[in-house]
C-alpha cells in the first residue's frame, strides 16, 4: 500500500506536499477563529471537489447534481443522531451505502439507456431536485422547516459525537481531505483508474479494448457518491442545521464543482488548489467589502463567475497543470 | 487448419443503403487474410460487425466455435478479437505508454505487469522512444502504430487491422509488414486486414477477399485475385498496383 502510494512521485512533490500538510496541521495555532472557519470551508470544498472529480475528472461523467449525495449523507447521519442518538461515525456507515445506492440508481438509469453527456448532467440535476422536493415534504426530517442538531456548550470536544469547537472540526475535515487525496491517488494508479481514464478519453475505443464501460462507470458514480456522503455528514454536524432548499439546491452542486474546474479537472491536486483559490479569494473579497461597509448581495456569485470565466479563457486545463510544471512536479501526463 | 472466424451471409443496411450484402468467408486459425475493395465497399462496416461496434441485420458470425454476432464490443474483445480504427482513436490526453498499458490491463490486472507488457509492445512497434509523448501529439504513422500496439496488448487471437498502412511511407510500410509477419509467425496470431497498399497485401496475405458495393466479387489467393477480370475492372484498374 505505502509503496503504491509513493511510487512515481517526484521527490520534490513529496516535500512540497509534506510542507503544505505541516502548515495545515500547525495552522490552528496561528490563525484566528474567523480564518479557521475559512480554512474549514476551504477544506470542505477541497474534499467534496475531490469526490466529484472521481466521476468527472477520472471517468468523464459530468454530475451537476452532486448536492444530492451531500444532502443524503447529511440527512441520514443527522436524522439518526437527532431521532435515535446514533453517533455520526455509525451514521456514516448508513449514509455511505445510501448515497452509493442513490448513485447506482441514477447511474444505472443513465448508462443502461444510453443517457450521456449533457443529458446525463441534466438527469443528475433532476434527481437532486427530486430529493429536494421529497425532503421538503418528509416529516421524519422536519420537512421544509429544517432539521436542527442540538447545540450545547461542550466542556470538552467529543470526537465520537462530532460535538465540539471549530478546531476539532478543522482537524476532522483536514484528515478527511488527506484520506480522499490518498484514495484518489490510489484509484488513479490502479486498474480501475486507468479504465476510467480510457472511458473519459474515448468510450468507444475503451470498449474496443475490452473494457466493460457500464460496470466501470457504475463504480465511478458509486465511489464518488460514497465519498461525497461524508461531506454531508460533516456539513450537518458543523453547521448544525439542514434545510432541503439549501443542501439539495443546484447552487450547492455548482459550488462543489467550481473548485476542481478552477484547479484542474482530472488532476489530483486541482480540487485542493481550486478550493484555496476560490474560497480564499471570495472570503478576501467579503472581508474587504465588510471593511468598506459595502453590502452587495450576490457579489460572491458574480466573483465566482468572473473567476470561472478567467480560468476557462486563460487556463482551460485549470490553474494546477501549468503551476505544477512551473514547480517541476507535473503529475506525469495526467 | 481449423476455422477461427467464419461469417455466413452477413448483411448490414444503413437506411436505404446496403453497406454489406450477404458476405460469407472463413479465416483459418493462424492465417493472414486480407479484405480489399474500393472506398465505400463496406470493408469497415464488415469489421465493425465482427468487432461488435455495429450489429449485423442478418447472418451469423462465429468465432472460435461460438456465435458472437450481437455481443457488445467489449465482450468480443474479451473473447479474443482486437481491432484498430481506420480513423485512429487513441486516448488523446494520455501518454503513449498509458494507452497501451490500458489495453494490457485487460489480461494483466496488475499495473506493473501491464506496463511491462506495454513496453515490450512499444519496442516491437518502434514506439518505445516516444512512450512518454501525449498520444494526441503523434504523427499519423505513429498513431497507426499505437493503434496496433494497443490492440495487441489485449492479447487477441484474431487481430483486425483497418488500413494501418494508409499514410505510411514505403519504408514504413515494409517495416509494418515485417512486424506483422513476425507476430503471425511467432505467436500464431491470426490477422484479418483491410488494406489498400497492394504490395503489402501481396506480401502478407494467404487469401484475399474483394468487396465492391457491399458484395463479394472474388475470393482467393493474391495471385488469382490480381488476375481476376472482375477485380481488375472494379478496383485494381483504377488504382496503381
Ligand atoms: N454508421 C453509418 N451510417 C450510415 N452509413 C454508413 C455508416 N457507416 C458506413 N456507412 C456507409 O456504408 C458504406 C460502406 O462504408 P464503409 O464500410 O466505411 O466502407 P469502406 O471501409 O469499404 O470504405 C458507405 O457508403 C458509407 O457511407
Ligand atoms: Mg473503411
Amino acid at each position: 500500500m505505502i509503496a503504491r502510494l509513493t511510487t512515481g512521485v517526484v521527490r520534490r512533490s513529496t516535500v512540497l506536499l509534506a510542507l503544505l500538510l505541516g502548515a495545515l496541521v500547525a495552522a490552528p495555532w496561528f490563525v484566528n477563529d474567523y480564518l479557521l472557519t475559512v480554512l474549514i470551508l476551504i477544506l470542505y470544498f477541497a474534499y467534496a471537489g475531490q469526490a466529484w472529480n472521481i466521476m468527472m475528472g477520472f471517468a468523464g461523467q459530468l454530475s451537476l447534481g452532486h448536492a444530492i449525495y451531500v444532502g443524503l449523507g447529511g440527512y441520514v447521519a443527522a436524522t439518526l443522531f437527532v431521532r435515535f442518538g446514533v453517533a455520526p461515525w455509525l451514521g456514516l456507515l448508513a449514509a455511505i451505502p445510501i448515497a452509493a445506492a442513490a448513485g447506482a440508481f441514477i447511474g444505472f438509469l443513465a448508462f443502461r439507456f444510453g443517457v450521456a453527456g449533457v443529458y446525463f448532467a441534466i438527469l443528475t440535476i433532476a434527481f437532486a431536485e427530486f430529493a429536494r422536493i421529497g425532503f421538503d415534504h418528509w416529516d421524519l426530517v422536519n420537512a421544509s422547516s429544517g432539521l436542527f442538531l442540538p447545540v450545547r456548550e461542550y466542556a470538552h470536544n467529543d470526537l465520537w459525537r462530532l460535538r465540539g469547537d471549530p478546531t476539532m472540526f478543522y482537524y476532522v475535515i483536514l484528515a478527511a481531505t488527506v484520506v480522499a487525496f490518498a484514495l484518489c491517488r490510489l484509484l488513479l494508479r490502479s486498474r480501475v483508474g486507468y479504465f476510467w481514464l480510457a472511458i473519459r478519453e474515448d468510450e468507444q475505443a475503451a470498449r474496443a479494448a475490452g473494457i466493460d464501460t457500464f460496470r466501470y462507470k457504475m463504480y465511478a458514480v458509486m465511489i464518488s457518491a460514497a465519498v461525497t456522503a461524508f461531506a454531508g455528514v460533516f456539513y450537518a454536524f458543523f453547521y448544525n442545521n439542514l434545510f432541503p432548499e439549501q443542501v439539495f439546491g443546484i447552487s450547492r452542486s455548482i459550488g462543489i464543482i467550481l473548485g476542481p474546474i478552477i484547479g484542474g479537472v482530472g488532476t489530483l491536486f486541482g480540487p485542493i488548489l481550486g478550493a484555496f483559490v476560490l474560497t480564499g479569494l471570495a472570503e478576501t473579497l467579503n472581508s474587504v467589502m465588510t471593511a468598506f461597509g459595502l453590502d452587495l448581495p450576490g457579489a460572491t456569485q458574480v466573483f465566482y463567475g468572473i473567476c470561472l470565466l478567467l480560468v476557462v479563457v486563460a487556463l482551460p486545463d485549470g490553474v494546477w497543470p501549468p503551476l505544477a510544471r512551473r514547480l517541476g512536479v507535473a503529475e506525469d501526463g495526467k | 487448419m481449423t476455422a477461427l472466424l467464419s461469417l455466413d451471409a452477413v448483411s448490414k443496411r444503413f437506411r436505404g443503403l446496403i453497406a454489406v450484402d450477404r458476405v460469407g468467408f472463413t479465416v483459418p486459425e493462424g492465417a493472414i487474410f486480407a479484405v480489399i475493395g474500393p472506398n465505400g465497399a463496406g470493408k469497415t462496416t464488415l469489421f465493425n460487425m465482427i468487432a461488435g461496434a455495429v450489429a449485423p441485420d442478418h447472418g451469423a458470425i462465429v468465432f472460435a466455435g461460438r456465435p458472437i454476432h450481437g455481443l457488445a464490443a467489449d465482450a468480443i474483445c474479451r473473447r479474443g478479437i482486437a481491432r484498430t480504427f481506420q480513423l485512429t482513436r487513441p486516448f488523446p490526453a494520455l501518454s503513449v505508454e498509458d494507452n497501451v498499458t490500458i489495453g494490457a490491463l485487460l489480461r494483466r490486472p496488475e499495473v506493473g505487469a501491464a506496463r511491462e507488457r506495454a513496453q515490450e509492445l512499444l519496442h516491437r512497434l518502434d514506439l518505445f522512444d516516444k512512450r512518454r509523448r501525449i498520444a494526441s501529439t503523434l504523427t499519423l504513422p505513429d498513431r497507426k502504430r499505437l493503434e496496433v500496439a494497443r490492440a495487441l496488448a489485449t492479447e487477441p487471437r484474431l487481430l483486425l487491422l483497418d488500413e494501418v498502412m494508409a499514410g505510411l511511407r514505403p519504408t514504413e510500410t515494409d517495416r509494418m509488414v515485417v512486424i506483422l509477419r513476425a507476430l503471425n509467425r511467432e505467436s500464431g496470431l491470426t490477422i484479418l486486414l483491410i488494406e489498400h497498399v497492394m504490395h503489402a497485401v501481396m506480401a502478407l496475405a494467404a487469401r484475399v477477399l474483394v468487396l465492391d458495393h457491399g458484395t463479394m466479387i472474388a475470393e482467393g489467393t493474391p495471385e488469382t485475385i490480381v488476375h481476376d477480370p472482375a477485380v481488375v475492372q472494379s478496383y485494381l484498374g483504377a488504382e496503381a498496383v
